[in-house]
């Protein structure tokens, strides 16, 4: 971070300044380790709070959940048997839709290692967006039936502005990564990164971008994707 | 940006003449509130939800400097910066100072209602630097130089047409026959000429709906995208946030989170939540090299302990105004500065001073509409009496106001005196009337009988009655 100290950006006197002020309205008079514990124990704990029952469904009835919640939020959603029918789905979207035979991904092996010579007309790009890419291609996360969400999350593998900058964005998800709540999303990253720990940046999308800010008229495609299609790669 | 709140009463009466502003808000009043209704509807736990939510920002406040701490840690280790800011220059100094060690021509930014608390555009503009807002809403209102006049949707006070004007001025290197008819050619036009900007910028400012201290985390929700382009394609991702935005856990913005839609646009979620923690990662293909955090207190820590605390649950959901009738009738501009309706109506004060923004507590019919759909249960009628008692205090309430309650003080805190006074006023009334039942114009009462007509009293008090009907 050296351009931060080119800056000379030192605002420690304001921070002890606010803390300070902090403390003394709240922490006077008050047990000082009791109060330190109090604040270890809720994160360490990480409590679920009330989760509505909605979510609470598993197996077909959850993937059928999310179907219907991000169908509503004018995503398409489709079902394949398993991953080695993802690019012939990716291709029929693609003729359904009259948009070019052409996605551009990131290397998760989730993706790099589909069977693409079933698709040879189909061409692949990798890396990050660049503006020019019409379709891009992503594997979920995990994703959240309560309200279709899908959660994306950043890595070597997976560059964010894959999420945003294409007109058409396409997403793998596999059944098995599909939880009910978005607590169930939170403990997937914690198993996968670490308690306290988080990726640079995880996406949670429902449908694709829309503005209601003329007159409250709904418009899809304001600035990232004008469609978000989705294929659950379902395999029992 | 200027301050008109003192002339609130002038703004009114202009709002209430403007034809445009009237057919704009004719959408506000019945499109918020039916898609709010709907999708409380539709989530059984909603009120439980709202409990929760209340519970969990109370119990941050409680503990806010220890979270703190730990939240800066955790940013520190994702390798970001947190800087504080006591008051809005700091954290424009703050801001620009990063822009200027990166030589930056150009910024985005996402919306930010702490960008516009601290007037951050004419702090760039005047260094050199072109912020480019990137919210439709935002980008329309910068096009046409005027605040937001509403939290959640900027240029709500404007209708298609007027989009469309601002459009072909600004550009004008589109072809001139263009057909700007639909909203959706108005949304496309934008997203074209933004494109590009988004990824010449040499800064991306977003702000935050909430900080979480379990991870060192900022979080933006959006419905377009734009956010998300102005945080991810710079170099450089600035969040401007503030104080009270800071939750402990993911569980517990998760929490929050099930309310702020459906509280805000009525949606059960936004399109777009985006969780962001620290710097690209070694190895990431995008994302910005650095990340800071800028915390602006700017009389926020001032709140905490006294009688105006609640508000600082407050999560920018906007509810408050959608159901407010006062800001259905003279829209967000009337209340002078950044923050509207109600939630403004307590904030502004706090921020800019009870002898600027003193009408803006007064600006209430106390219906109670604000609290009853605030998710987070804050008492905004209850704390604009607050401000009505500390405007009183400071003198601050115009001499008839302040000698006409004086009478009426007197006169409450004496029974006797009271029936006597109001069974001669009400026979004055009734004499003034000459038969008539209802008075077109009361002497003293112009501002009243302006808009309706008196109805007349009986002619004696209702205690009078009462006891002529043989009751004690």
């Amino acid at each position: 971070m050296s351009s931060i100290d080119k800056s000379k950006i030192d605002t420690t006197a304001s921070r002890t300044r606010i803390l300070n002020k902090l403390g003394a309205t709240l922490a006077t008079g008050k047990d000082r380790d009791a109060r330190a514990e109090a604040v270890k124990t809720h994160l360490r704990q990480h409590k679920r709070n009330l989760v509505p029952e909605r979510g609470n469904v598993e197996g077909a009835e959850r993937i059928a959940l999310f179907r219907a919640q991000a169908e509503a939020v004018a995503a398409s959603v489709v079902e394949v048997k398993s991953a080695d029918e993802v690019p012939e789905a990716i291709t029929a979207h693609l003729r359904e839709h009259n948009l070019p035979a052409r996605v551009k991904h990131g290397d998760d092996p989730g993706l790099t290692g589909l069977p693409w010579g079933k698709t040879p007309t189909l061409e692949r790009d990798s890396g990050p967006a660049n503006g020019d890419d019409a379709v891009s291609l992503s594997r979920a996360f995990s994703a959240v039936a309560e309200t279709g969400t899908l959660i994306l999350v950043s890595g070597a593998d997976n560059p964010t502005t894959l999420n945003f900058l294409p007109e058409n964005h396409i997403v793998v998800l596999d059944a098995k990564d599909l939880g009910g709540a978005y607590e169930d999303a939170w403990d997937r990253v914690r198993e996968a990164y670490g308690a306290g720990t988080m990726p640079r940046t995880v996406n949670m999308i429902s449908g694709p971008s829309r503005t209601a800010d003329v007159e409250q008229t709904i418009q899809l495609g304001a600035h990232g994707p004008r469609s978000l299609h989705i294929i659950i790669v379902n395999g029992e | 940006m200027d301050i008109t709140s003192p002339a609130f009463k002038s703004n009114v009466k202009r709002a209430l003449a403007d034809k445009q502003l009237q057919r704009a808000m004719g959408n506000v009043k019945v499109g918020f509130v039916k898609k709010r209704s709907a999708a409380r509807d539709k989530l059984p736990e909603f009120d439980q939800l709202r409990d929760q939510a209340r519970d969990i920002k109370d119990h941050t406040l409680e503990y806010l400097d220890l979270y703190y701490e730990i939240y800066e840690q955790k940013v520190r280790e994702a390798g970001g910066k947190v800087h504080w800011a006591a008051t809005a220059e700091d954290a424009r100094d703050i801001i620009l100072k990063i822009c200027q060690a990166h030589d930056a021509k150009t910024v985005t930014k996402g919306k930010s209602m702490i960008a516009e608390e601290i007037a951050l555009n004419e702090h760039l503009e005047a260094a050199g630097i072109t912020p480019v807002e990137t919210d439709l809403g935002e980008y329309i209102i910068q096009l046409r130089n005027e605040p937001p006049s509403h939290i959640i949707g900027p240029a709500i006070h404007l209708n298609r047409d007027q989009v469309e004007a601002s459009f072909r001025r600004a550009h004008d290197h589109l072809p001139d026959e263009r057909s700007l008819d639909e909203v959706s050619e108005l949304v496309d036009e934008a997203r074209q000429v933004l494109r590009q900007k988004y990824i010449d910028a040499d800064v991306g400012i977003t702000g935050a709906n909430y900080l979480v201290a379990e991870t060192g985390t900022s979080i933006i929700v959006t419905n377009e995208g734009n956010g998300d382009l102005t945080q991810s394609l710079p170099k450089v991702h600035i969040v401007c946030t503030s104080l009270e935005k800071l939750v402990p856990t993911l569980e517990d913005v998760s929490t929050i989170l099930r309310v702020l839609a459906r509280s805000a646009t009525g949606q059960e979620f936004s399109t777009y939540t985006t969780l962001s923690t620290g710097a690209r990662r070694e190895g990431d293909p995008d994302g910005p090299e650095e990340y800071h955090v800028v915390i602006l207190d700017n009389g926020r820590s001032d709140m905490l302990g006294t009688e105006f605390q609640d508000m600082l649950r407050c999560i920018r959901c906007g509810a408050c105004m959608n159901h407010c009738p006062v800001y259905h009738s003279v829209g967000g501009h009337a209340y002078g500065w950044v923050y509207p309706g109600p939630m403004g109506s307590v904030l502004t004060p706090t921020l800019i001073g009870v002898d600027k923004a003193g009408h803006l507590p007064n600006a209430s019919t106390f219906c109670g509409r604000c609290e009853a759909v605030c998710p987070m249960h804050i008492p905004l009628p209850k704390m604009m009496r607050h401000w009505r008692e500390r405007e009183f205090e400071h003198h601050l309430t115009p001499r008839t106001v302040r000698t006409s309650l004086g009478i009426w003080a007197f006169l409450a805190r004496r029974p006797a005196l009271y029936h006597l006074a109001s069974s001669v006023f009400i026979r004055a009334l009734k004499l003034l009337a000459f038969g008539r039942s209802r008075l077109k114009s009361v002497p003293l009462a112009g501002g009243w009988t302006r808009h309706r007509d008196l109805p007349m009293p009986e002619g004696r008090t209702f205690q009078e009655m009462w006891r002529a009907g043989g009751h004690e």
